[in-house]
């Protein structure tokens, strides 16, 4: 057992650990959920994990966005996440890919992966996600947050949770997203894939809901 | 009665639980007009703790929840 996993044990088993190494995803977006997914999945260990984003660093995202610093403004975030990973663990093996996901090119991102995590800023790009997910029959772990409030979920292919969640003409008001409100649903998401990737029993189709500003957590079961 | 919970910030300007006349209402989408919540700002609307659409009826002792989109990342 490498030493850097030592810290994962007993939590997670030296059998589950080296299933985590073998491991393919794909974290969509490489902002403010994204930031904080790849670093956690990168330090767990899960093998390989593709990053991708189109865009680039800008000032309005030094409030919460982990991968960006007054260094990096106008750097490619999807190229700052595969150099972050190499620092963090260069036992996994990062790619970047340096375009905004679109009905066009979503399947063939994804196919063949053993999950992808949701980092995504904009409800258009997760329909856009979730069918491609249900086409190329890949678990989408969902992530979503707003000022305050996070949620998060597993949702598997064709299972309609994010077209639920998301019905025609819905509008997103707030707009904000503070510090520690991505950190917190990217820790759920983490979480709910290890244990998806691991081979652990997941409860798919639940919406888990944190309200950080009234501390107020709430499962919903949408399926 | 029926018992609405309304989470985040629909609860600006609304308060958080309210006990609202079963009589008055035959669903869920005549609470949520009672209330001027526009019918896009609702992602997720529980009856009793299960999913259910504004066509979705309500009776006497139903709890309503209201949840706003979050869709940030």
């Amino acid at each position: 057992m490498d030493e850097r996993y030592l810290r994962n044990l007993p939590a997670l088993s030296e059998k589950e650990c080296a299933i985590l190494r073998e491991k393919h995803v794909a974290v969509i977006g490489c902002g403010g959920l994204g930031g904080f997914i790849i670093e956690l999945l990168a330090r767990v260990g899960v093998g390989h994990i593709k990053c991708v984003d189109g865009d680039v660093f800008e000032k309005s995202n030094l409030n919460r966005q982990l991968l960006s610093n007054m260094s990096v403004l106008g750097s490619i975030k999807a190229q700052a996440a595969v150099e972050r990973v190499a620092v963090v663990n260069p036992d996994v093996k990062a790619a970047a890919v340096c375009e905004f996901l679109t009905e066009k090119n979503a399947a063939a991102i994804i196919e063949g992966y053993d999950a992808v995590f949701d980092a995504l800023d904009n409800i258009d790009a997760r329909r856009t996600l979730a069918k491609a997910c249900a086409e190329v029959e890949v678990p989408y772990i969902y992530g979503a947050v707003g000022g305050w409030v996070a949620q998060a979920a597993v949702s598997m292919p064709g299972d309609g949770l994010v077209e639920m969640l998301y019905p025609e003409g819905t509008e997103v008001k707030n707009k904000s997203v503070l510090s520690f409100t991505p950190a917190f649903c990217a820790a759920m998401q983490a979480s709910l894939g290890v244990k998806l990737l691991a081979g652990r029993k997941v409860e798919t189709g639940k919406i888990y809901y944190f309200d950080l500003l009234n501390q107020e957590f709430e499962t919903i079961a949408m399926i | 009665m029926i018992e609405v919970r309304l989470f985040a910030t629909l609860r600006e300007g609304r308060g958080k639980v309210m006990m609202l006349p079963a009589e008055s209402f035959k669903n869920a989408g005549e609470i949520i007009a009672y209330l001027d919540i526009p019918p896009e700002e609702v992602s997720i609307l529980l009856i009793n703790g299960f999913h259910n659409k504004p066509e979705s009826e309500v009776k006497d002792g139903d709890i309503v929840a209201l949840f706003p989109p979050v869709g940030g990342g």
